[in-house]
């Protein structure tokens, strides 16, 4: 079973489409353009409807709404004489409880939301009014976080697509949301909507330009930019683009199309369709750290009364490598780079050899459960069985990688740094994962590891 | 007909958590209590409001958020749920809220006469704030009193703090000036907390107090300077300030709901009565009173 994403589509969150199209000519177009987007839907072979909405903010990490069927009646906070939008929608409630453990999986902090009378917000009823009328798809509905940076954004969309590939969906993503979002702050007439400013316009034009290009991650590596030059500082930050490029694998060449680009009461309303299928110029460079897990800057501020040993920084130690390339080396941009220089593995027939592998993260090097010591030597607590984990983790990338897996593992050397404090909780993790597998192991009891970590691993395997 | 005046001011935070802990009845979740030094706050404050005579609560609350304009509830009665999408595993609270619509209208006239951009809210299926809920609710729990309710018009997103506190200032001298002109007797409300850097993840249960504190030093700081300036009477050092404040400790005051109540009161130069202080999942929280039906017409 292998599910995957098989329609992005960026679209407006304003009431306008659905409660007044008739009274603007380009209202009514981001309407028809609506539409044009739903019959495409209702023409693919989409069972889930992904909804990114920055127009439900959230604290306490990203909520996913589990309600099977949410309804109440919506009306704006500021477009309320419009009219009111009743609504009853249909979740995906299994999808939303798998996304929130799989968030969880990763390091975000996440949870579910399931009560009656919950407002969903104006973006995600517009938009599921509009693209999915009588709920013929489930949708599921996310929020976003206040604080939440690129790296948290980005860990979110890989822990929805572990589920989607997980439970064999043919999801659509959407993320709902305005290109520039200054609207004008004093009521107007129909007639008179147009984009606030020419800058405005010509940033907006520059996004739909690389968007109709099929550039996703270039304007996702923007996204700052953007947010720091047309966009109104509401409470949540031009963060979709970083969700919706996680979510296509962050790619720069997918089909690209702009149904419309209109302006709503100012704003930059836009509905674009970006399809998988490559358009052929092939992919651009990828230049910002992937992230596969949380390590977590969030507690920044509570750091120096924390007792918790999970997700310390490690930039304290050796010099890091590019992993060394040439004839049957294997190296993975999702694994933490080498302290020397090595390769992440080797192919020597139909085996493969692994480098040691620990646990740091790539990216950010920080080490899951905490270093073993600080930057002046002083021991500190750390939670083994977390290192263990994200060793697995790290070699597990390393292997597909290659075009392996975990369960072609055939022989593992452990190297712990206190067999006595470690061996139970180690051995622990090693039962849960490659213990289910089956190869031969030794374990061994060593001084110390370059880096301030507890455990390494050093694995051959089949391809 | 006499003139109307403010009775009393004050800034009435609105974490859904102090009614989550209340427990009362029209709220769903059940608590095993906590925050109890805030909420001895405001057991204080009813008791310093109760005997005072006032016909409505006029409440400006950053939790309706405006982009186009300053709004005004105008619909008499409103009875539904109001969930809060960031806490609903804290407050589900079932309302039955009387406005005081002609009150409500009379400060949009005014406000409008003087040039600001202002809208009533008139439809019926419209939900109340949580903020405006949590706050009046712990103010005047009996619900006796009709509202005035303010929406927190975001111009400093769009603008600056200077030009947020230009128009909160307006808002407010025409909030006095409709009051005086109605003849009726009000409570304003300025709904936000001080500093406003939330913790992001959650005890179990909620009310834990043993987790509970400020975020950082830096916000206590900034918490204590401005209860201070308020206890001693310092308004316009608190508006003067207010730039630095809303920056450096996330304020809640970014919504104008300081800055209104200050205006309506004149920039008073008399003491607040400090009824509480605490944290609320690491933001900071005052509640604090002007008495101003104490204070002569000097």
């Amino acid at each position: 079973m292998s599910g995957e994403i098989i329609k992005s589509l960026i679209v407006p969150a304003h009431p306008h489409p659905v409660l007044c199209p008739e009274k603007n000519e380009g209202w009514q177009r981001i309407r028809d353009a609506y539409d044009d987007a739903r019959r495409q839907i209702e023409e693919s072979d989409a069972d889930l409807i992904i909804i990114y909405s920055t127009l439900w903010p959230s604290v306490i990490g990203h909520q996913i709404q589990a309600d099977p069927n949410p309804k109440w009646v919506m009306v704006d906070a500021d477009f309320h004489d419009l009219g009111s939008i009743h609504y009853s929608l249909r979740i995906d409630s299994d999808f939303a409880h798998a996304w929130n453990d799989a968030n969880l999986a990763r390091g975000l902090e996440s949870r579910t939301v399931a009560y009656d009378g919950f407002p969903v917000d104006v973006g995600s009823v517009v938009a599921l009014e509009l693209l999915n009328p009588n709920n013929r798809i489930p949708a599921v509905i996310c929020s976003t976080n206040v604080y939440s940076n690129r790296a948290e954004t980005t860990v979110l969309a890989k822990a929805c697509l572990d589920v989607v590939k997980a439970q064999g969906k043919k999801a659509i993503a959407v993320s709902v949301m305005s290109l520039s979002n200054r609207m004008f702050t004093e009521p107007i007439e129909p007639h008179e909507d147009r984009i606030h400013s020419l800058k405005d316009e010509e940033w907006n034009q520059k996004i739909l330009e690389f968007l109709s290009e099929g550039r996703l991650e270039d304007i996702g590596q923007l996204s700052r930019t953007i947010h720091n030059q047309i966009r109104v500082k509401k409470v949540v930050a031009f963060k979709p683009m970083w969700w919706l490029s996680a979510m296509n694998d962050n790619r720069n060449d997918l089909t690209g199309n702009v149904l419309a680009y209109e302006p709503i009461h100012g704003a930059g309303a836009a509905v674009v369709v970006l399809d998988p299928e490559s358009n052929g110029t092939g992919d651009k460079e990828y230049d910002e750290d992937d992230v596969e897990f949380y390590g977590g800057d969030r507690d920044v501020l509570d750091i120096a009364n924390s007792e918790d040993t999970e997700q310390h920084d490690s930039n304290s130690g050796p010099a890091l490598y590019e992993p060394v390339t040439g004839r049957n080396t294997v190296n993975s941009s999702k694994a933490p780079k080498p302290v020397g220089a090595y390769p992440h593995a080797r192919r020597e027939g139909e085996l493969l050899y692994l480098s040691g592998v620990g646990p740091r993260q790539p990216g950010d090097n920080s080490i899951p459960g905490g270093p073993i010591k600080d930057a002046e030597g002083n021991a500190l607590n750390y939670d083994i069985k977390a290192q263990t984990r994200a060793v697995v983790d790290n070699i597990s990338r390393i292997l597909e990688e290659a075009g392996s897996s975990l369960d072609k593992v055939i022989d593992v050397t452990s190297f712990l740094v206190d067999m006595d404090r470690d061996f139970s909780g180690y051995n622990e993790v090693w039962a849960e994962t490659l213990g289910k597998v089956g190869p031969t192991r030794t374990t061994l009891a060593i001084r110390a590891l370059p880096t301030p970590i507890a455990v390494e691993m050093k694995i051959i395997a089949k391809i | 007909m006499a003139k109307g005046s403010i009775v009393a001011g004050c800034l009435a935070p609105h974490p859904p958590h102090l009614v989550y802990a209340e427990n009362p009845e029209q709220n769903e979740p059940v608590s095993e209590g906590g925050w109890e030094q805030l909420r001895w706050g405001y057991e204080r404050l009813r008791e310093s409001l109760k005997d005072v005579d006032y016909d409505a609560i006029v409440i400006l609350s950053p939790h309706w958020q405006t982009y186009v304009g300053t709004h005004f509830v105008g619909v008499e009665r409103c009875v539904s749920k109001s969930v809060d999408p960031v806490f609903p595993n804290l407050f589900r609270f079932n309302y039955d809220i009387t406005v005081d619509v002609e009150l409500a209208q009379a400060i949009h006239d005014k406000a409008k006469s003087e040039g600001m951009s202002v809208k009533m809210m008139e439809n019926p299926d419209f939900r109340i704030d949580y903020g405006t809920i949590v706050s009046c609710h712990m103010v005047r729990p009996e619900w006796d009193k009709p509202i005035v309710s303010i929406s927190s018009n975001r111009s400093l997103s769009y603008y600056s703090v200077e030009v947020m506190q230009e128009m909160m200032l307006e808002l407010g001298r025409s909030t006095a000036k409709a009051i005086e002109e109605s003849g009726k007797k009000c409570v304003l409300i300025a709904s936000n907390s001080l500093s406003h850097r939330h913790f992001v993840t959650e005890t179990n249960p909620p009310e834990d107090m043993s987790k509970e504190h400020i975020t950082s030093h830096a916000m206590h700081l900034w918490d204590m300077r401005m209860i201070e300036l308020m206890r001693d009477g310092k308004s316009q050092q608190i508006i003067d300030e207010m730039p630095e404040f809303c920056e450096q400790a996330i304020a809640e005051a970014d919504g104008g709901a300081l800055t209104w109540l200050l205006s309506a009161m004149d920039i008073p130069h008399q003491p607040a009565t400090l009824h509480g202080y605490g944290t609320i999942i690491g933001t900071g929280n005052a509640i604090m009173e002007w008495p101003c039906h104490e204070w002569s017409d000097e």
